[in-house]
């Protein structure tokens, strides 16, 4: 049954960066994209390296050879091995989206005094009330 | 979502023991194999650097969308592979690798345009990979480098190294100045089949001057990606139609990191044309196919990923399960891992063929 | 296996041009110059790929009595049309005029010879169509040849080598592929080189059949160029057709380019699907050579692997010697396949074989 857990403080994951974690014997990581946030599997689904040991980038578009255009808000994951990309927001990859896709996770803010109260797993996380958290429920 | 097209059978992975067939080791910095240069061409590469073939003497002309796997930087920063700790911990311990086989790039000695500084940066490469790899780790085994455009100085080369059994093939290039199976380049056969070193072919990055496909020059890394199995279907096929096996009956050929799959296609079409036009080479006494089968093996790495998983095992029944010879090419990001790579079921024979036995037998490890 | 019916189209057939001389009354008064200052009647422009007098330029029955194979009306009519039973025939002249520097010449020379074929050829026999040799060496003059000849319907497809100066795909080569799609033209790629560059890049093989073979990896490096570069996303109506060039390669080739693709995609983000569906989508090969085993099963499973039945052309690519006797097609072709290889393939690909001709 999916449990809910506590990863990380609300300010420790600044916008456009990430924190990996480990959560129920996965690798986690954790994903601020402008304010929101997101969950996905560190494991690439090709060859099982740990994907958020990539760098973030952005989907390039082309309106016609020669051409690059950068998409605003389109940030994917590059796995460190073989360059497979995978959007952060909806997990699909860039190479195959209709087949290939990570695992993602749903990530709440909650406050330290309602995670006190029950039922979260804090794991080794110390908790205090008057602070908030992001909490993933896998 | 579906993720069925990558879900692999835990039977696919493998707890074997490993040799791995293409492992490159690196500089930490350029200034590295300067120990192992006499003064005279220390002087000449501070002064002159290299003279090579190509607009870049120290870059490459098509730079890579990526180079190495982000995750193989050293603990302290420094380049992907030229640390032989991080690699026995990060790359040998971490796959159960039994044997390590080195394909050492750079200084990409046979690239050298003067023979002379050529053979001293192979000679200078071989000292680097006695003091600094095989003698500080056991399971590590070498290539002995040599300037094949200069095959008196690559047999002196042979002859220094053959009788260290650490070395077990000699590496040449696949982007000779011209093609492998020509004569000039014979006695280097003569003293590998004399010594029973393979010859071990890794595709460079630059070599000849030539374009790296008979089109021209690609523009894109996308293409020039491809032209590492071109590069090596030429040699492929040089060493087969020149008599190359004829003459040197015991000769083993190993390719690296060309892939395999168009084996079947390019056998079968050498034997198709061969039986037209064997007029041409009175000197092969059989189907250039009985060659191939007898005289060469490949690595594994870049694996062609066929769309039906499946086909991979129908194109290696068609080379033999005893031709292939299991490869990672780390640190490198085209890197193919163990115990994801194949998404087909093997059996354990199988397995320990490619994955082991395969490469004990022809480098005679152990 | 053979045709088993009537009315195929047959995709590769050669046609030679036997001397010069027969050029002489299709060039303009400078070149007619030209041409008696430069004695141009004994000037050889077979390739070097291609000797006429080597086993894989003639099949030993297809031979004329005089001239070089593909040079005779009556051979070609007896030995490919009737035999064979083919509904049309497309006359590729491959020849040496592309492998000159100086591109001018090169131009007024494959004028010459698009008009004699018209004239000799494709007037004499109501079944032959043809392909229109270009100046490739300046893709601005190639475009003006197919702007010229593309008003006669019987010519369908524009003819390059495989091996030029650059790889197809560059855009410096646009014009020849834009004239092309204008005028509903496969771009049609055949074997042989003009050595620009040499067959391996480790130089020069030995052997002719060195580099027979080598152009596998040739039309590979073409077919990468093309779809890297993006000239099926500029052009999207481009057919390309590889002629002679085996087909057995194409699955392998094809893994690893999508392979590769999957990890450098933001390289060439005009490429928006995995290469191997571009090629499925926009390349066609010609059947012979089969370069295939002589198992049925290993032929089907490789007819699978190319995972699209629309890519192949019936070719008897005569009189170029690729088989014996009748057996033009590899075993282990299914009937529906048989029908799209042989008919309905070559329909979609030549657009212009629907066209009305005057």
């Amino acid at each position: 049954m999916a449990q809910r857990h506590v990863v990380a403080k609300l300010g420790e994951i600044a916008p456009g960066t990430s924190k990996l974690v480990a959560v129920a014997g996965r690798e986690v990581g954790i994903f601020n994209l402008d304010g929101a946030f997101y969950a996905i599997l560190s494991k690439c689904p090709h060859e099982g390296a740990s994907l958020c040991k990539g760098k973030i980038v952005r989907r390039v578009e082309s309106d016609e050879p020669g051409r690059y255009r950068v998409v605003p808000g389109s940030e994917m994951i590059r796995c460190p091995w073989h360059g497979w990309q995978y959007d952060i927001r909806t997990g699909r990859s860039w190479c195959d989206p209709d087949n290939i896709a990570l695992r993602q996770y749903a990530v709440e803010v909650e406050s330290g005094e309602r995670i006190l109260a029950g039922p979260y797993v804090a794991e080794t996380y110390p908790v205090s009330v008057e602070e908030s958290y992001l909490v993933v429920e896998i | 979502m579906s993720l069925a097209l990558l879900e692999r059978s835990p039977d696919a992975a493998t707890r074997l023991k490993v040799v791995d067939c293409d492992i490159h080791p690196t500089f930490r910095a350029e200034s590295q194999i300067l120990p192992f240069l006499p003064a005279r061409w220390r002087e000449h590469l501070l002064t002159y650097r290299r003279n090579v073939r190509q607009g870049l003497h120290g870059a490459l002309t098509h730079t890579r969308m990526q180079v190495n796997r982000i995750d193989a930087v050293t603990p302290d920063g420094g380049p992907p592979g030229s640390d032989v700790n991080f690699m026995r911990s990060h790359r040998l311990d971490a796959n159960n690798v039994e044997w390590g086989l080195l394909q050492s790039l750079s200084p990409a000695a046979h690239a050298e345009r003067n023979l002379e500084f050529g053979a001293a940066l192979a000679t200078a490469n071989n000292e680097w990979q006695i003091a600094e790899w095989i003698d500080k780790e056991p399971r590590l085994r070498g290539a002995i480098q040599v300037t094949q455009e200069d095959p008196e100085a690559a047999v002196r080369e042979i002859e220094r190294h053959a009788a260290d059994r650490r070395f077990v093939q000699v590496s040449m290039s696949p982007r000779a100045n011209e093609p492998l199976g020509r004569r000039r380049y014979w006695p280097i056969y003569e003293a590998c089949e004399r010594h029973g070193l393979p010859i071990g072919l890794h595709v460079p990055g630059f070599g000849s001057g030539y374009a790296s496909t008979p089109a021209g020059w690609p523009s894109f890394y996308l293409e020039e990606h491809q032209t590492f199995a071109y590069i090596i279907m030429g040699v492929f096929t040089s060493m087969v139609l020149e008599g190359v096996f004829e003459r040197f009956k015991g000769l083993k050929l190993v390719l690296i990191e060309g892939g395999f799959a168009w084996v079947p296609p390019l056998a079968w079409r050498l034997d198709k044309h061969w039986q037209r036009m064997r007029g041409e080479v009175l000197h092969l006494k059989r189907p250039p196919s009985e060659y191939i089968r007898e005289h060469i093996w490949y690595t594994t790495q870049p694996m062609e990923e066929p769309e039906r998983p499946e086909d991979l095992v129908r194109i290696i029944e068609w080379i033999g399960w005893d031709r292939l010879l299991f490869s990672t090419d780390y640190p490198h990001w085209d890197f193919d891992d163990p115990k994801t790579v194949f998404r087909v079921k093997l059996t354990d024979a199988q397995k320990r063929m490619i994955f082991s036995e395969n490469a004990k037998r022809v480098y005679r490890l152990g | 296996m053979r045709v088993p019916f009537q009315g195929a189209i047959d995709c590769d057939v050669h046609v030679a041009v036997p001397s010069l001389r027969v050029l002489a009354p299709y060039l303009d008064d400078y070149w007619r110059e030209r041409y008696e200052l430069q004695q141009l009647d004994r000037l050889d422009l077979s390739l070097t790929s291609y000797p006429p007098t080597a086993p894989l330029s003639g099949r030993p029955d297809w031979r004329p009595k005089e001239g070089p194979p593909g040079s005779d009306l009556k051979l070609m009519q007896r030995e490919a049309l009737d035999w064979f039973g083919s509904r049309y025939a497309i006359l590729n002249c491959v020849w040496g005029a592309q492998a000159l520097f100086a591109e001018d010449m090169a131009a007024a020379l494959c004028r010459a010879a698009n008009d004699w074929i018209a004239d000799e050829w494709l007037d004499h026999d109501p079944r032959l169509r043809a392909s229109i040799v270009v100046p490739s060496q300046n893709p601005d003059l190639a475009a003006e040849e197919i702007e010229r000849r593309a008003r006669d319907p019987r010519f369908v497809q524009v003819l390059v080598l495989a091996g030029l100066d650059m790889p197809l795909g560059r855009r410096l080569y646009w014009p020849i592929h834009r004239a092309a799609e204008k005028h509903g033209l496969p771009l049609g790629i055949h074997a042989g080189s003009t050595y620009r560059h040499p067959p391996s890049s480790s130089g020069f093989p030995s052997f002719l059949l060195e580099d027979y073979v080598s152009n596998t990896q040739l039309f590979a490096a073409q077919v990468a160029s093309l779809v890297s570069e993006g000239v099926f996303a500029k052009f999207p109506a481009l057919k390309v057709v590889l002629i002679e060039s085996g087909f057995t390669w194409l699955p392998a080739f094809a893994w690893k380019f999508n392979k590769t693709w999957r990890g450098v995609r933001a390289e060439v983000p005009w490429v928006a699907e995995p290469p191997f569906d571009v090629i499925r989508k926009h390349v066609r090969l010609t059947i012979q050579p089969a370069d295939a085993p002589d198992d049925p099963a290993q032929v089907a499973t490789l007819i699978e692997q190319l995972g699209c039945d629309d890519m192949l052309l019936f070719a008897t690519d005569f009189p170029h010697w690729q088989f014996d006797g009748d057996d033009v097609l590899p075993p282990g072709l299914s009937a529906p396949l048989l029908q799209k290889i042989l008919v309905d393939n070559p329909l979609a690909t030549y657009t212009r074989l629907k066209e009305k001709v005057a």
